[in-house]
């Protein structure tokens, strides 16, 4: 037995992330941060004090096995680590890119408290993408059931259901609107985070494992969610359809040439790899000099995503300060690394015409910070006679998104005021079989919660279904293992037939 | 993947052509006034084109394409008689409100004919008395006269130069309705914006409800990047998901027509360059001898890319 570690003995200081220089990658989309070798692993393996307390698994919205997933890849047991993620994540290389572990497992890091924290984040992508390179299938031995899973929507949301229901043993098909799978991991976080062979990759396994998609699809209106259950045979159904209706501003402009959405840019660009324009048809905004209204990750995305294609100029425009904003801290390093130029406290009251229907540029008004609000920032309030005009030709709003209103067009689903679905703490919907989660219930968050959602969904569906997996029980709600009974979580409260041996 | 296999194929004129494709669950689907999101190859942008039929039975869906940009002049040249498009998705937006109205005007300009006639065909079901307006540059344009004027009780047509029906365009139509029938409930209209600016301008001092199919620019075509807001009555919505279709009192064209001129750079010079390809490859004689769309044509209009009207 090794000797124990402590705070002392391990490496003090984060083992640094590869990273393409800024200046070079400026002008490619290949991905920033290049990933760990197996020695950077290693290194940073040694850092965890496997500590008893464990609180990085209470702040994993999905509670997976972070000590034990770290100390196998200590133990060189590569495979290990994968299967201890993928018992709780299905899509490690994906999260350990885009969680904002800052706030979560790395946040309450025992490690933390006196050090950096573990770079739990970078160790979990390293094994995923590990796996992806040595082909890791993960497959479990699935024992067929009769049911019939539909799920509405393939972002983090679904495939994290569907990845449950097909291993409890049922039948999924996951409907996609667009013509690729993935949903927002597809269209709007760009290659240099996270590149589209890692979707692809982590979408063929989910085929492995028996998940049907269906893409060009849109449910809603090529048939509804009731003639799912009702005609379509499905005995049960998620909808993960997401909150992407974006918001614009509302200031005068804002329907100018020239002014759209983060969304609109981050498609075209991503999805649609209007980048590559000629050799993909579809074509992009350019701006010399362009203005991201918003500080949170798809402002991020559409700002670096915007220096990549040539502006010369960009501007990030938020309301609040650094301090308040949502973005992930190292996207935000990362942008100014990238000669992004950030103005804090500063809110558009106006976007100019330039006469022919496209933009010269902005007025803004400074901001202060006042009391706190409802989500407990400090409000922004304005600064009387501080308006002030800069120079830009392209404006991007990423000032977040709405509940889209197709789900409420064409089902009985009852939503709340804003347009989201309700469901129970359950996550079933007002229709029997139909259950939701993602941002169309919680309005937009993260990929992880998503994923966290779509899988206690398929929990309850397993519990409306009356079945169960058949030999693993789930770590759930962040308690590992630890609370199940004769191998299986007391909570998932069903009368399916207990086998046990 | 789903293959989106073309069935039929019928070309009414150099630039106008009709495909026909087979998608069972979208013809079931399929309501009046709904679009769907096209996409005909893997490298290809999604363009949006209104239904202008489908058959239960047959479980085919029909569009009607101007060759007017890039991808609609590939499609053209590519979309064969057994072949696939990439993708097809739909039907999107709010079906037309159909049945309240006794009387109904539906007036088509150009390529708009083809989806207003599911709109006249649903009114004409639904017991009204349909007057079917179609208007076209000239006699050789026309297409599917003697389908719309099967559900029509009237039927007017309008050439610009006279070589069919009355002389004029159809706003020409819409007062000759005007002054024939007092009692017309509403009018429904498809065509370029400017066509549907004119005639929303010719009904307006009756105070008849008119209601007008927009065509932004869109990219998903579910309300998700916007691109398709359109200025009505003052208040941003989006064509994909709250509309298609709107009040045409309340829209705001100019806005219409400026933000349709978004991407007028790239899309000439794919097109441009798209020509130039075409002349180097190794194509079949009839389609090299096609005559090209004419330079100054209206461009781009990508959701019914209607001349004439």
């Amino acid at each position: 037995m090794a000797k124990k570690r402590t705070i002392r003995s391990i490496p003090r200081e984060r083992t640094p992330m590869p990273e393409q220089p800024a200046a070079e990658r400026v002008r490619n989309f290949a991905e920033v941060a290049c990933g760990f070798s197996e020695a950077d692993a290693l290194r940073e393996s040694e850092r965890c004090l496997l500590c008893p307390e464990q609180p990085c698994v209470d702040g994993c919205p999905v509670g997976i096995d972070i000590p034990g997933f770290i100390q196998r890849i200590g133990q060189k047991d590569f495979r290990g680590a994968y299967d201890v993620l993928t018992d709780t994540n299905l899509l490690p290389a994906i999260c350990g890119r885009v969680c904002p572990q800052e706030n979560q497992c790395e946040g309450v890091c025992t490690v933390g408290e006196s050090l950096e924290p573990v770079a739990i984040g970078r160790l979990e992508r390293w094994v995923g993408d590990r796996a992806i390179a040595e082909g890791w299938a993960g497959a479990p031995t699935i024992e067929p059931v009769p049911y019939r899973v539909g799920i509405v929507g393939s972002g983090p949301a679904g495939v994290a259901c569907a990845a449950d229901m097909a291993k409890a043993g049922c039948d999924v098909t996951v409907y996609e609107a667009f013509h690729l799978p993935g949903g927002v991991l597809r269209y709007g976080i760009p290659d240099f985070r996270l590149p589209n062979e890692v979707i692809d990759a982590e979408i063929g396994r989910l085929e492995k494992l028996g998940v049907k998609f269906e893409c060009n699809t849109l449910v809603g209106r090529l048939f509804t969610i009731e003639q799912m259950i009702d005609e379509l045979g499905f005995h049960a159904v998620f909808v993960g359809t997401g909150a992407g209706y974006p918001t614009m501003l509302g200031v005068p402009g804002d329907s100018l040439n020239g002014v759209l959405s983060a969304n609109e840019l981050l498609t075209r660009c991503n999805l649609m790899r209007a980048k590559e324009f000629p050799a993909y048809d579809t074509p992009l905004p350019l701006g010399k000099r362009v203005a991201v209204v918003g500080a949170g990750n798809t402002a991020m995305d559409a700002m670096r995503v915007c220096r990549r294609l040539g502006a010369e100029k960009v501007y990030c425009i938020y309301r609040r300060s650094r301090t308040e904003a949502p973005a992930r801290a190292e996207e935000v390093h990362h942008a100014e690394e990238e000669g992004i130029e950030f103005h804090w406290l500063t809110n558009p009251v106006e976007i100019l015409d330039d006469g022919q229907g496209g933009v010269r540029g902005m007025r803004c008004i400074r901001m202060e910070l006042g009391e706190p609000d409802d989500s407990g920032r400090r409000r922004p309030v304005p600064v009387a006679g501080s308006e002030h005009d800069f120079e830009c030709d392209l404006v991007v709003f990423a000032i977040g998104t709405n509940a889209n209103p197709i789900m409420g067009q064409t089902s009985s689903l009852k939503l709340n005021k804003r347009g989201y679905i309700e469901t129970d703490e359950t996550l079933a919907t007002s229709v029997a079989g139909v259950y939701a989660g993602g941002d169309i219930v919680t309005g937009a968050a993260t990929v992880i919660e998503a994923m966290g959602a779509g899988r206690r969904a398929a929990r309850s569906m397993k519990a409306y279904l009356g079945i169960r997996d058949p030999d693993r029980p789930y770590a759930i709600d962040g308690r590992g293992a630890a609370g199940r009974m004769f191998g299986f979580d007391p909570a998932e409260r069903n009368f399916a037939r207990v086998r046990v041996g | 993947m789903q293959k989106f296999e073309i069935v039929a194929r019928e070309d009414f004129s150099d630039v106008t052509y009709l495909l026909e494709v087979s998608h069972p669950a979208m013809a079931k689907a399929a309501r009046p006034g709904q679009f769907v999101i096209v996409m005909s190859h893997p490298e290809g942008e999604r363009i949006p084109l209104t239904l202008a039929d489908w058959n239960r039975e047959k479980g085919t869906i029909t569009l009607v394409i101007q060759a007017v940009g890039k991808t609609t002049r590939e499609m053209q040249q590519d979309c064969t008689v057994g072949g696939h498009l990439y993708g097809v998705t739909g039907p999107m937006g709010i079906p037309s409100r159909v049945g309240s109205a006794k009387k109904v005007v539906c007036v088509g300009g150009g390529l708009g004919v083809a989806p207003v006639y599911p709109q006249a065909r649903a009114c004409k079901e639904s017991g009204a008395y349909v007057i079917g307006i179609v208007g076209f540059r000239s006699r050789e344009l026309m297409f599917w006269e003697d389908k719309f004027g099967a559900v029509c009780d009237q039927l007017i047509v309008c050439t610009d130069d006279g070589s069919a029906g009355i002389k004029g365009m159809v706003t020409a139509g819409i007062k000759k309705a005007l002054r024939e029938h007092a009692d017309i409930d509403e009018f429904v209209v498809i065509g370029p914006p400017v066509m549907m600016k004119g005639c929303a301008e010719a009904t307006r001092a009756h105070k008849i409800r008119t209601m007008v199919s927009l065509n932004p620019l869109m990219v998903d075509g579910t309300g998700m990047c916007g691109g398709c807001r359109v200025k009505i009555g003052g208040q941003v919505k989006f064509a994909c998901v709250d509309g298609p279709d709107f009040d045409g009192h309340l829209v705001d064209f100019d806005d219409l027509m400026t933000r349709l001129r978004r991407f007028t750079e790239q899309e000439k010079s794919a097109a441009a360059r798209w020509s130039e390809n075409c002349r180097m490859a190794d194509v079949p004689r009839e389609l090299k001898t096609r005559r090209p769309p004419p330079e100054d044509a209206e461009l781009p209009d990508p959701f019914d890319e209607v001349q004439g009207g």
